[in-house]
């Protein structure tokens, strides 16, 4: 396996997640392996911004914590990030504008001083495209074809508006490639990486891949306020409105937003919303409103570092329980937490038919590490998905059933469910109901519609999976976990697989209804069981202990609002272990 | 097309007797005989208070949502199938107190969606406490020595977010009321009837009685309904005399007369079986 990590890192303004994705992108076109993974404040302008890539002849799932080539926009990106620079790495910076030395740095970092600003503005372009001349500089560090930069320009900048400006950032590329050839010629081609067989493959975040399934789907509402690390749907979505026929409402507060999907959605379309947790818990009453008249409802839930405002644009997996329990009163709901873009896009898709088949609200748990890490998949098998409307009613079969009950109480808790115009009308209330659904405060009635709508959950338990495993059955520790820490927890086994430790790797993809008898199993008889979570407090140890009564052994939690690396965990585990056995 | 009985559910509505939302009930009944409107085809969406049980005794299809969130909801049914009439009751509590903002925003987004508000100047459901409406210096039981707060102006504020068709009827005219429903159906886009709705149990000030001496009719006193800066000196009229009728009315482009998503049909009749995402995943490749 050969690989290799790039950083850039500068003030927010600089373009810099332009150019991470372009530096990806290029090499997942030739059949490479990339993943991507920024960091940048709340603020439009100044700050602190990074983005890292890693590069690899095989599958990867996350980035990882060394840095061969930092490109440093600032010298404060030198001062913050020279520790994370491999041995014999590359520190790429903008000569124009500050200088570093091997004293400030290591003695073994290779220094590649370049007059970033000065060759972007003399090749014709402005000083914002410094970092293309970068991206030049720091392909011609790199074994590889220069021509996949060139298709990645033009395929993000091209087409007929973007024909000038993709030429100028390819020009200004080519001038970054040729400065290091002519006065870095020892640098040159220096890191080799090839692509072991071709293959096409795609180059997404969790928020795209999200999109995806709710259009193919059927998603025809989509209706948020924005909310970082939830808005990129938003973005995308409205930008294929017209081609895919998508009413993509930007709404007054995330109030109206929730109301809108579930307004839509009992007109009889496919709706969803999406939002962080500040916006979710402006939701929450409305997720009981459609959960008590049983209209179907996709919710992603994009998670941030909270309470309050917290860290609005890290990452955290503080949500969990508050996703399970959300709204007042007790009703049943499914929460499924994708761990990587591949789920994202089957899970959402998945997500549609749960909430239609069950007329029940669904959330779909991400968080900002998911939603906007690129990882490269291979292309969605989109035509095998078939879509499941439940008991919807059609015109036809409406106009058969006399004496419509909306809210019958069937052995399954689900009932027919008419849509406006259709001659079976009914009334959808936010009260207690009959089963007309005319309002009532009858008890039988109010036993009778809280045991249907729960009745709906036993059947659910036994048709969904909540549990993926990886690795060894007889692994010597077993890993619990949830979420985009999936990524790290994988590559981490890597690392474990080299010294010859056995891990196995149980992911929990749905948190509600929680898979307890699965989990029971599976958790009984091992040893060294080890919950990670990019959490305070747990939630998901807690989750297992509550509902299978028992005790995880060891708990590695992260809470600062950056996601574990691999190395991370692998220190993590090997020092709980360690201490363990003393 | 409907009968007024066949509009008319079994159950009797549960409003105390007298109650001004009795006039309202009847008149959105007669409106929508007068204008022939299928009863399937049609929908109404309440929120909470007193005014939300009402599309409990309405035979139409209905959805009894949240307090102040009849128009969200409504919004949305409408711009999923336009070829539905919609129509949001709302109160002054649920209106113009906790739904403000959806109020506020409804009105610029000119869905084609009709509001109509149950205005009792009182909240009634949660035995009478002070409402955005109520009058200053109006002892409640939430302010025992008098409202410290000036009411809200609902015609003034539609008028100044450009609401299409601005008007206040009066649930003791029941006549009266069904022609300025009607007017406000066959008018497209957003539709704003604040209705004087006297609680005849909580509202001790604003009685029928108090209003019978009051009100007089725009339409007889010779208003121009097309002229914006009259419409907002009759917005501030209130006190010995207060107007009731159509206050103002423009013509322009409803929310969904911009939607290209739905110029074909509505987006309920699209097809979503098997949307083709091949061109999107190529995109990511």
């Amino acid at each position: 396996m050969t690989e290799f990590s790039w950083k850039i890192g500068g003030e927010a303004g600089y373009g810099i997640m332009t150019s991470g994705l372009i530096f990806g992108k290029a090499f997942v076109k030739s059949g490479l392996f990339a993943f991507d993974t920024n960091e940048y404040p709340s603020l439009i302008r100044g700050g602190h911004n990074t983005y890292t890539v890693r590069v690899c002849d095989e599958p990867i799932f996350s980035h990882s914590k060394k840095i061969d080539i930092l490109v440093a926009l600032t010298k404060l990106a030198v001062e913050k990030h020279k520790d994370e620079i491999s041995e014999n790495g590359f520190i790429i910076f903008d000569q124009s504008v500050f200088s570093v030395s091997n004293e400030e740095v290591r003695d073994d970092i290779n220094l590649v001083p370049i007059p970033l600003t000065e060759i972007a503005t003399k090749s014709g372009g402005q000083a914002i495209m410094r970092n293309n001349v970068a991206i030049g500089a720091s392909f011609a560090l790199v074994d590889y074809n220069f021509e996949h930069l060139v298709d990645t320009i033009n395929g993000i900048f091209g087409g007929k508006k973007g024909e000038d400006i993709a030429k100028t950032n390819i020009n200004v590329a080519r001038e970054g490639y040729n400065y290091v050839e002519r006065n870095f010629p020892k640098f040159l081609r220096s890191i080799k990486i090839s692509a072991k067989k071709f293959a096409k493959r795609m180059y997404i975040i969790g928020n795209e891949a999200i999109s995806l399934g709710a259009i193919r789907a059927g998603c025809k509402f989509y209706s948020a306020y924005p909310m970082t690390p939830a808005s990129s749907i938003l973005h995308f979505l409205s930008s294929k409105e017209n081609d895919y026929n998508i009413i993509v409402k930007q709404t007054e507060d995330e109030i109206a937003a929730i109301h809108m999907a579930i307004g839509a959605s009992f007109a009889g379309v496919r709706s969803m919303t999406g939002t962080s947790g500040g916006g979710f818990s402006l939701m929450t009453e409305a997720l009981g409103l459609a959960a008590l008249t049983e209209t179907p409802l996709v919710v992603v839930l994009a998670q941030r570092p909270g309470p309050s405002t917290g860290m609005p644009t890290h990452t955290e997996q503080g949500d969990l329980k508050f996703a399970i329990n959300a709204s007042n009163g007790e009703f049943p709901r499914v929460v499924v937490a994708p761990g990587d873009a591949n789920e994202c896009f089957y899970e959402t898709f998945n997500a549609f038919n749960i909430a239609e088949k069950y007329q029940i609200p669904v959330i779909v748990l991400t968080d900002k590490f998911l939603a906007e890490s690129h990882s490269t998949i291979d292309p969605f098998l989109s035509k095998q998905l078939k879509i499941d409307r439940g008991m919807l009613l059609t015109d036809e079969k409406a106009k058969q059933i006399k004496d419509y009950k909306r809210y019958e109480n069937t052995a399954t808790g689900v009932s027919y469910r008419s849509i406006p115009s259709q001659i079976a009308m009914f009334k959808a209330a936010t009260d207690e109901h009959d089963e007309y659904g005319r309002l009532s405060e009858e008890q039988s009635d109010r036993i009778t519609q809280m045991d249907k709508r729960f009745r709906k959950f036993k059947v659910l338990e036994s048709e969904i999976d909540g549990i993926k495993i990886y690795g060894d059955d007889d692994a010597d520790i077993t890993i619990i976990s949830w979420g985009s820490t999936k990524g790290p927890i994988l590559e981490a086994m890597k690392i474990f697989a080299k010294k010859g430790v056995k891990v196995c790797f149980i992911q929990v993809l749905y948190l509600m209804p929680f898979p307890t008898t699965k989990m029971k199993l599976l958790i009984e008889k091992r040893k060294n069981k080890i919950i990670i979570e990019n959490n305070k407090t747990a939630q998901l140890a807690s989750l297992i202990k509550e509902h299978t009564g028992m005790d995880i052994d060891y708990k590695i939690l992260k809470y600062d609002g950056r996601p574990f690396t691999p190395e991370d965990i692998y220190e993590k585990i090997d020092e709980v272990l360690t201490f363990a056995k003393l | 097309m409907p009968s007024f009985e066949e509009l008319t559910t079994k159950e009797r509505p549960t409003w105390c007797p007298g109650c001004g939302d009795w006039g309202i009930l009847t008149a959105l009944k007669k409106a929508l005989v007068e204008i022939n409107a299928e009863p399937t085809k049609t929908v109404v969406v309440a929120g909470i208070g007193c005014s939300g049980h009402l599309p409990q005794w309405i035979n139409t299809f209905g959805f009894h949502s949240l307090h102040g969130r009849a128009l969200p909801v409504a919004q949305a049914i409408k711009l999923s199938n336009h070829e539905l009439n919609v129509i949001a009751v709302g109160g002054d509590g649920d209106g113009y107190g906790i739904g403000m903002g959806h109020f506020i925003h409804a009105m610029r987004r000119n869905v084609n969606v009709k509001y109509i508000v149950h205005d009792n100047q009182i909240y009634g459901l949660t035995t009478g406490q002070a409402s955005p409406t109520s009058e200053k210096g109006f002892k409640t039981k939430s302010t025992p020595h008098g409202l410290i707060e000036e009411p809200v102006n609902p015609i003034a504020l539609a008028l100044a977010t450009d609401c299409s068709f601005v008007a206040r009827g009066f649930a003791g005219d029941v006549p009266h009321l069904v022609k300025l429903i009607v007017q406000a159906i066959n008018h497209k886009g957003f539709a704003l009837i604040d209705v004087l709705q006297p609680c005849v149990t909580f509202n001790y000030l604003n009685t029928f009685e108090y209003f019978y001496r009051r009100i007089y009719k725009l339409e007889e006193s010779g208003h121009d309904t097309s002229n914006k800066e009259i419409a907002f000196q009759k917005a501030f009229e209130w006190g010995e005399k207060i107007p009731i009728g159509l206050f103002y009315k423009k013509e322009r482009k409803t929310y969904e007369d911009e939607l290209p998503q739905i110029s074909k049909e509505p987006l309920i009749k699209q097809k979503i079986d098997n949307v083709d995402i091949s061109q999107l995943i190529e995109e990511f490749c």
